[in-house]
């Protein structure tokens, strides 16, 4: 039996006219404390897109042919497109000739111990050490800055028990029949507007791959830093997870405050064969443009897990609260019979910000399984929108899914919108709906007040209490990043 | 300890208390008694600080010092709780966090040293062993899911926990059953400290049967009418409210 089940939220109850929740509307500030710009040299493109920039940038990397054509002939279709328009987003027009397609400090570095101090400096001021004393324990780092890794920490331990886990551009390099079996697997270089302008100009990201049978004995994860002004950042992850293989994956992202809006249009690919497990969490924190709307970072991202393998397990968990507007579905394709996808989001705008972000699952074995959780908190004039699409295909029996939308609303000048899709082929399947909304109320304010807790810690509380489910997905240290994260954003929030 | 005087209250442009008068002292329970409608919740809700309760004229002084100059903040680290008739859910937020957070919050703000877990944890035991409660209640959300009796039961625990010096509780037996009004009145007689006050709120006699006052008070049309012991809960239970409105206007004759 099909069953679609949508819960509505009761109206809101009357509570007395009270100042509380224009406290928090009038006062919220945020801070943004990534929004330095490093001082260094850079090679950079001059800002235009044409065939020449494609080559220029496959030659700059030492590419071998095949990737060149890869790449132009996902130029050569991105031409024939247009712009996505059907999400719920304002997008001003962007005139692609005006962005650098590339930019990347000058010098090379051999290794980690040729980066110069500025940029080591860099990394240490956002909280990523990547000198040999102060690397984060259990943590191996890719540091993209720009359009190129400048450093992967703990490369050495990884290939011990054969690991690969190295910047894109190192591993067309050193290991090309790996990249061009998987490259565009999963996400096809025609698949949508921006994941044909990736893969037309990416320039560096994340290279992993775990051998058959091996646990990926420390967490991996990549930073990635916008430095430059006028450029775009556009990066390529590719994970492989081969037969009952593990691993944990975090990204991180920052970028300086400045008035223009740069684009990021990145794509991840993540391939589990059987029995293989991909945990890709991510905490976006792109400069989300200032109070007024100014400046901000274009978040447009293809983001899709391929459990190719039977038994095999793809879980997403981000946290959301950079980016003027944030586009982006990080999706799992349920292929292999018994195979798992999870999605777990919390997305946070505010001020100006907008957010059209969800995720999609597509069942296609049999017993395959899908839960969602995603909980959106707007603040501000921001807008959130949660869009998911489940889709059960014919030959999916056993199919389930479980979908679970929540929205927060803080003030009384935000959107919070849900759209669910929901396509099912196949009658066996079972798929559930729930959607709640709410706010922050004047009454659970004073209640905490009453009980001695001031205004922001009970705002920072109540967020949080919101949050839990999809906090208690990330790795520990950094769910408490998460925590301090939104703490910031919703800084000043009463006063 | 509490002292108020000619206290004038506005909600949404309306005059609730009209030249309220009251005196608590450190060891005492007042009980206020009165109709629906009297401003009686209005009087807890204007002591704990909420918003949208215009103070036109009168004073609070609570302890010497002036109560209304307080954010609630301020006054739950001075002394003062309030135990809701609505407690509010906060769904995520574990109840023992929550409570954790509230009181150190009030410590540091007094200057005390913050507890850490296991201190805590201590006295949580304590009190629960004091109420009779079962620890299940510290592992679920704030409130969240919980009957109106285990609401009320909460909320007593967390007066326990915070030790108030003055403790308002709001209609705290409506809604209750004889049994959890039982333990409710328990869980405030096991608080009764020379250095405690209570102001118990309430509709009915039924809860003064267990939670014995010293002074009852009768609040109607927005200020205290009729003053006396425990015997003057005995006669309204007998005449109902119309009657000190009867004598009243025999007075007046």
């Amino acid at each position: 039996m099909t069953q679609a089940m949508q819960r509505a939220e009761p109206a809101p109850r009357e509570v007395p006219p009270s100042p509380g929740n224009e406290h928090i509307v009038e006062a919220m500030n945020r801070r943004y404390d990534a929004g330095f710009v490093t001082d260094i040299e850079t090679d950079s493109l001059p800002p235009g897109l044409n065939e020449g920039v494609v080559r220029w940038i496959s030659e700059r990397k030492g590419e071998p042919a095949w990737m060149t054509e890869w790449r132009l002939a996902a130029y050569r279709h991105w031409l024939t497109m247009i712009a996505p328009e059907w999400a719920k987003l304002r997008i001003g027009p962007i005139d692609f000739q005006t962005i650098s397609y590339y930019s990347a400090p000058k010098a090379k570095y051999k290794s980690l111990a040729d980066v110069p101090k500025e940029l080591i400096d860099t990394y240490d001021k956002l909280g990523v050490p990547l000198h040999e004393r102060a690397k984060l324990a259990g943590v191996a780092v890719d540091a993209v800055f720009d359009s190129v890794s400048v450093g992967t920490t703990f490369q050495k331990e990884l290939a011990d028990v054969g690991v690969i886990f190295c910047s894109m551009s190192e591993a067309i390099r050193s290991h090309p029949e790996l990249v061009r079996q998987y490259l565009g697997s999963v996400v096809p270089t025609a698949d949508n507007y921006f994941a044909a302008l990736n893969s037309a100009v990416f320039s560096d990201g994340s290279f992993v791959f775990i051998p058959k049978g091996v646990r990926c004995p420390m967490e991996l994860s990549t930073y990635f830093r916008i430095n430059a002004g006028h450029t775009g950042q556009f990066e390529r992850t590719l994970i492989i997870a081969e037969e009952g293989a593990s691993v944990s994956y975090l990204e991180g992202c920052t970028a300086p405050m400045r008035d223009e809006n740069q684009l990021h249009a990145a794509v991840v690919e993540l391939v589990a064969l059987d029995d293989a497990n991909i945990k890709y969490s991510t905490v976006q924190n792109w400069y989300p443009g200032d109070e007024n709307g100014v400046g901000g970072i274009y978040n447009f991202v293809t983001k899709r897990g391929d459990c190719r393998g039977a038994r095999s397990k793809i879980v997403w968990t981000q946290v959301e609260t950079g980016s003027a507007i944030t586009w982006k579905y990080p999706s799992c394709v349920l292929r292999g019979d018994d195979s798992v996808g999870e999605f777990h989001s919390v997305a946070l705008t505010h001020h100006h910000q907008q957010a059209d972000t969800g995720t999609k699952m597509i069942h296609i074995g049999r017993n395959t399984k899908s839960k969602i959780i995603a909980k959106g908190i707007s603040a501000g004039r921001s807008q959130n929108s949660y869009r998911g699409l489940v889709k059960i295909e014919k030959g999916a029996s056993g199919a389930r899914n479980y979908t679970q939308c929540d929205s927060l609303l803080i003030g009384k000048q935000c959107g919070a919108h849900t759209f669910p899709y929901i396509e099912v082929k196949n009658p066996g399947a079972i798929v559930e709906h729930e959607a709640t909304t709410s706010k922050i109320s004047d009454d659970q304010m004073f209640y905490c007040r009453s009980r001695g807790i001031a205004e922001e810690d009970a705002v920072s509380l109540i967020v949080d209490g919101f949050c839990k489910q999809v906090f208690r997905e990330l790795p520990m240290e950094f769910a408490v990043e998460a925590k301090k994260l939104l703490d910031l954003s919703l800084e000043g929030a009463v006063g | 300890m509490l002292k108020i005087e000619n206290l004038h209250v506005r909600v949404a442009g309306k005059d609730i208390l009209k030249g309220l008068d009251l005196q608590v002292k450190a060891g005492e329970v007042h009980a206020i008694m009165g109709p629906n409608g009297a401003g009686k919740s209005t009087l807890g809700n204007v002591l704990a600080g909420r918003a949208g309760y215009e103070v036109s004229a009168g004073s609070i002084h609570f302890e010497g010092g002036n109560l209304l100059e307080l954010e609630p903040e301020e006054r739950a680290a001075a002394g003062v709780f309030l135990a809701f008739q609505y407690p509010v859910e906060i769904p995520g937020v574990n109840n023992t966090y929550f409570l954790r957070a509230a009181l150190n919050a009030q410590r540091k703000r007094r200057g005390e040293a913050e507890l850490d877990s296991m201190q805590f944890l201590k006295r949580v035991r304590e009190k629960l062993a004091v109420l009779h409660l079962k620890d299940e209640l510290l592992h679920r959300a704030v409130n969240e899911g919980f009957s109106g009796g285990e609401k009320k039961r909460n909320e007593i625990f967390q007066m326990a926990l915070l030790e108030p010096k003055l403790a308002i509780l709001d209609e705290t037996d409506s809604g209750l059953d004889i049994d959890a009004l039982k333990m409710v009145a328990d869980g405030v007689n096991a608080m009764r400290d020379p250095a405690r006050a209570f102001v118990v709120i309430t509709h009915y006699q039924r809860l003064l049967d267990y939670i014995v006052p010293d002074f009852v008070h009768v609040l109607a049309d927005g200020r205290i009418v009729e003053s006396g012991d425990k015997s003057l809960a005995l006669k309204l239970e007998e005449h109902g409210y119309s009657w000190i409105a009867e004598r009243k206007l025999a007075g007046a004759a």
